[in-house]
């Protein structure tokens, strides 16, 4: 006998529970859902479209029949639940149904505040709420000519730009000075209702409602001050009620919400409650996000996992007028001994403004241009410390996000068939069709569905705006929590620190330690556990090739065709003619069809052969080259200029030193790509400031330079230190190395997690902390005993070979 | 109308791995999963025809190394929300030994 789970109210809220709780243990439950409207679970935040006529319901239905059915929920719409009898264990609905539960989940929504002024219940007054609110003013609209909109707030702004999209005349009437007050400041309030007015949207600020005129049906509205207005037709939007009234009939303990705790449990044990009509450590939310993270947990604990906890949300908020960019997140109104950032062009109607606290973000407003609002949410909900980067912060994120794309970034303004991901030829509408088609309310989702931002991830900030501006409210900001991957719930740094703290030595241990998902792990969690456990315990943990991606297991590039690349170490970019020599026989005896100079400084052999590839890597072998791990999440080259030995103008021998850098370094493995150089002068012809670790030599010395990135989003390096002797930048550098191995997360390369944890932190552990960077560099040297023996050789020489010989048969 | 083939000892394919078996005409991967069930599938992903020999295997499934498609060894189809399959032999492990019906 499977247990019965019912839920009360079929919104986004509870449905989204059943969604995770499906994803968890599909069996557990035999569920049945009553929902009051007639119609099956739809995207609540996208009734302004609607209203607008950009969508139809049709549009916005997440979930149709069919969905119920073949998760085997029964479903009765239009029949909203009266009663709870906690004793006997089972709901009472209008028509009499009855269905009794093991577990019961409340999802009752909110309802509009109707101002209980004289005559606010005659025909034509309405809350703005549901399918229903959206007819009859869809309806209004085709037969009255003047609308009032009492709450100059989001949804009253909405509903108001709605109704005039539909030919109405519509003022907006609004208590306070300014509009939108719980998420805007005064200048960006002061912009939208320009904005708004130049679209001929009315405006009656501090103003009162004092009495609903009219017969039966409105006529118009009386205010405080005496003065009157006509009206056909009036929405009240100033606010929502979480709607308790069911809760609080049954004796559950309600405040202004059913009060629950971080489980989302409410006194009733067996009665859990999610969305608008709960109040959680005080807190009720409207916004879908933070409903969201609590469908998450309430799943959680109905699937008796039991460790998930919700502790209360940051959100943020975005107007879905469309033409009006506007965002706002966290405490916009700076308080005594705050800082603002204040960017303003009011020719070109933008305006941002952050409130700054110790050095990180408290508050965000921005009008105009919201490209960078996800950006610095994210900034927001981490506390990171914007020193660094605070000169050029009001800018927005050119170098980090949207390479490529130049001045596109504001993501409304792009028609619909701008490409938006270059990698896989992704245009914006077709990721605009995937999200609004397919019910999607996370960047993991948009990536799986259309591929856009799945490859380089250079378009992810688009596609996140996109994203954000489609969906609105609705939009699931990427947690503050990040999984490794879908097979734990647990953070890569969660998980390096068990590895760490629980000494766990391997795979299954680390899967078993956090309770993974998946016994096997998967293709994105396998890797990156190989790398922490290799990096951890050098010497003791045996690698895994059935852990690695191809190109690490073959020891070689895979290319399109299936062949492989080959790419020889060539140290400091330096080599003999008999070593280019022996390159030129290889090639010609495996008919290598291609070869090219790499920008790493060395040679590619393209089009191997798997099979070809020990016999290739003898050769070479024997001519003295080891691998130049060109394939791997590795050290790659040390790139070098020709130094004072040659160049007139060098101060030191940065090719030598580049040599000894690479001897130091080759051969360990990384989180992602490594690459160094060394610039003999600062006319920096090596290119060492956009590299991960770049030298360049003065007169007086060396200067190190950190986390710089030639590839998809250029970054420049930042300066940690100048020292004086070679094997200071040897030591310098082996520390730096070490600390990034075993600190950033897989598949992070150093200018991100230099971003990420700060320069400062990184000056602190490698230049002025001297007794840990010579313990860094220490622990890389030993790893390095154990990372330094070729790859290459060792195959060539018969291990794995399985790997690389094919079974042969004949066909029959 | 099948034919047993004998290819290869179960211990020469590696767990959570696979083989390639090259045939006249097409390149098979043969898969081994941890508890040593064996699948075969056509060497090449619905999507773009990439090597899935050279995937990682997770259960009973595949990631292709080019694009990451998962496929399921059992079907030799896509996981959603990815569309296409791939072609499908059936194996058998009897003493020790992997066979192949072609």
């Amino acid at each position: 006998m499977k247990e019965k789970l019912v839920l009360v109210g079929n919104g986004m809220a509870g449905v989204r529970t059943l969604e995770e709780l499906l994803k968890l243990d599909p069996e557990r439950y035999e569920i049945t859902v009553f929902g009051a409207e007639p119609y099956p679970n739809y995207n609540r935040i996208m009734l302004s479209p609607v209203l607008a006529g950009e969508k139809t319901v049709d549009d916005i239905i997440l979930n149709d029949r069919d969905w119920y059915e073949s998760n085997g929920i029964t479903l009765h719409t239009g029949d909203p639940v009266v009663r709870i009898d906690r004793a006997a264990r089972k709901v009472i609905t209008e028509s009499g149904l009855e269905a009794g539960y093991d577990r019961l989940l409340l999802a009752t929504g909110s309802n509009p505040f109707i101002i209980p002024v004289p005559g606010h219940d005659k025909e034509g007054v309405i809350g703005f709420r549901d399918i229903a609110d959206v007819n009859t003013m869809l309806e209004a609209s085709k037969r009255y000519q003047k609308a009032v909109v009492i709450g100059g707030g989001l949804l009253g702004l909405e509903a108001a730009n709605g109704l005039m999209k539909n030919g109405m005349d519509v003022t907006v009437v609004h208590l306070m000075d300014i509009l939108m007050e719980r998420q805007l400041d005064r200048p960006a309030a002061e912009l939208l209702k320009q904005s708004l007015e130049e679209r001929g949207m009315k405006f009656l600020m501090e103003t009162q409602t004092a009495e609903v005129l009219g017969d039966d049906r409105v006529s118009g509205l009386k205010f405080a001050d005496g003065s009157e207005i006509e009206a056909d037709l009036v929405v009240m939007a100033v606010g929502i009620r979480p709607n308790i009234e069911l809760a609080q009939t049954a004796g559950i303990h309600c405040e202004r919400g059913i009060v629950v705790n971080d489980t989302m449990q409410t006194y009733d044990p067996r009665i859990y409650a999610v969305g608008e009509c709960v109040q959680h450590r005080g807190l009720t939310y409207g916004l879908v996000a933070p409903l969201f993270e609590q469908a998450k947990v309430a799943a959680n604990h109905l699937a008796q996992l039991g460790f998930a906890r919700y502790e209360g949300s940051v959100t943020s908020t975005k107007l879905k007028v469309t033409g009006i960019d506007l965002f706002s997140a966290g405490e916009f109104n700076e308080q005594e001994g705050d800082e603002t950032l204040v960017l303003q062009d009011p020719a070109a109607g933008v305006y941002k403004k952050l409130v700054v606290r110790d050095n990180r973000i408290k508050g965000a407003v921005l009008y105009g241009d919201t490209m960078d609002g996800t950006w610095y949410f994210q900034l927001l909900r981490d506390g990171t410390d914007i020193s660094a980067f605070r000169s050029t912060i009001l800018f927005g994120q050119h170098d980090l996000g949207d390479a490529g794309h130049g001045d596109e970034t504001r993501v409304a303004a792009l028609s619909d068939d701008a490409e938006i991901c270059g990698c896989n030829g992704v245009c914006k509408g077709e990721i605009i069709d995937a999200i609004v088609t397919k019910g999607l309310f996370t960047l993991d989702d948009v990536k799986a569905h259309t591929k856009a931002a799945s490859s380089c991830g250079s378009c992810t900030g688009l596609v996140e705006a996109i994203l954000a501006s489609t969906v609105g409210d609705g939009y699931d900001a990427t947690p503050s929590k990040k999984p490794l991957c879908g097979c734990t719930e647990y953070s890569h740094d969660e998980v390096i620190a068990g590895i760490k703290e629980h000494q766990l030595k391997t795979m299954d241990a680390v899967r078993s330690f956090f309770e993974w998902k998946n016994p096997d792990g998967c293709a994105a969690c396998r890797p990156a556990l190989n790398y922490y456990l290799l990096a951890y315990w050098p010497g003791e943990y045996h690698d895994d090739p059935q852990s690695r991606f191809i190109n690490e297991r073959a020891h070689g590039n895979i290319q399109k065709d299936g062949t492989y690349s080959v790419v020889p170490r060539m140290f400091g970019g330096l080599c003999t003619p008999a070593e280019l020599r022996a390159i030129a026989d290889v090639a010609e005896k495996y008919n290598v069809p291609e070869m090219k100079v790499t920008g790493g400084q060395r040679i590619d052999l393209f089009g191997i052969k798997k099979e070809d590839l020990p016999a290739v890597w003898k050769d070479l072998s024997e001519a003295g080259f080891v691998s130049g791990h060109a394939y791997g999440k590795a050290l790659r080259t040390v790139k070098t200029c020709a130094g004072k030995n040659w160049c007139r103008f060098g101060t030191q021998d940065s090719t030598g030193l580049g040599v000894k850098l690479e001897e130091l370094t080759w051969g360990s493995w990384m989180p992602h790509k490594f690459k160094l150089a060394v610039s003999g002068c600062p006319r920096n012809c090596a290119e060492a400031t956009i590299k991960d670790f770049g030298v360049v030599c003065v007169d007086s010395g060396y200067e190190l330079h950190v986390g710089g990135n030639g590839g998809i989003k250029v970054r420049v390096t930042d300066l940690l230190c100048k020292v004086e002797t070679e094997e200071e930048v040897l030591e310098y550098c082996g520390a730096f190395i070490q600390k990034y191995r075993e600190e950033a997360h897989y598949l992070e390369r150093t200018a991100p997690w230099v971003e990420r944890v700060g320069l400062d932190y990184i000056k602190q552990a490698i230049v002025e902390d001297e007794a840990q960077r010579k313990a860094l560099y220490e622990r890389f040297k030993y790893s390095q005993q154990f990372a330094q023996i070729d790859p290459w050789k060792q195959r060539a020489e018969g291990e794995e070979a399985n790997e690389f010989q094919p079974i042969k048969i004949t066909a029959a | 109308m099948s034919n047993w083939i004998e290819i290869a000892a179960l211990e020469d394919i590696p767990r959570l791995g696979a083989r390639v078996v090259k045939t006249d005409t097409m390149d098979v991967a043969v898969f081994r999963t941890r508890d040593d069930q064996v699948f075969a599938l056509k060497d090449a992903c619905p999507h773009k025809q990439g090597p899935l020999s050279q995937g990682i295997v997770s259960g009973t499934t595949v990631t292709c190394p080019m694009h990451n498609w998962k496929i399921d060894l059992e079907k030799g189809c896509a996981l959603g929300p990815d569309e296409g399959c791939t072609n499908v032999f059936r194996t058998k492990v009897e003493n020790g030994k992997v066979y192949l019906a072609i």
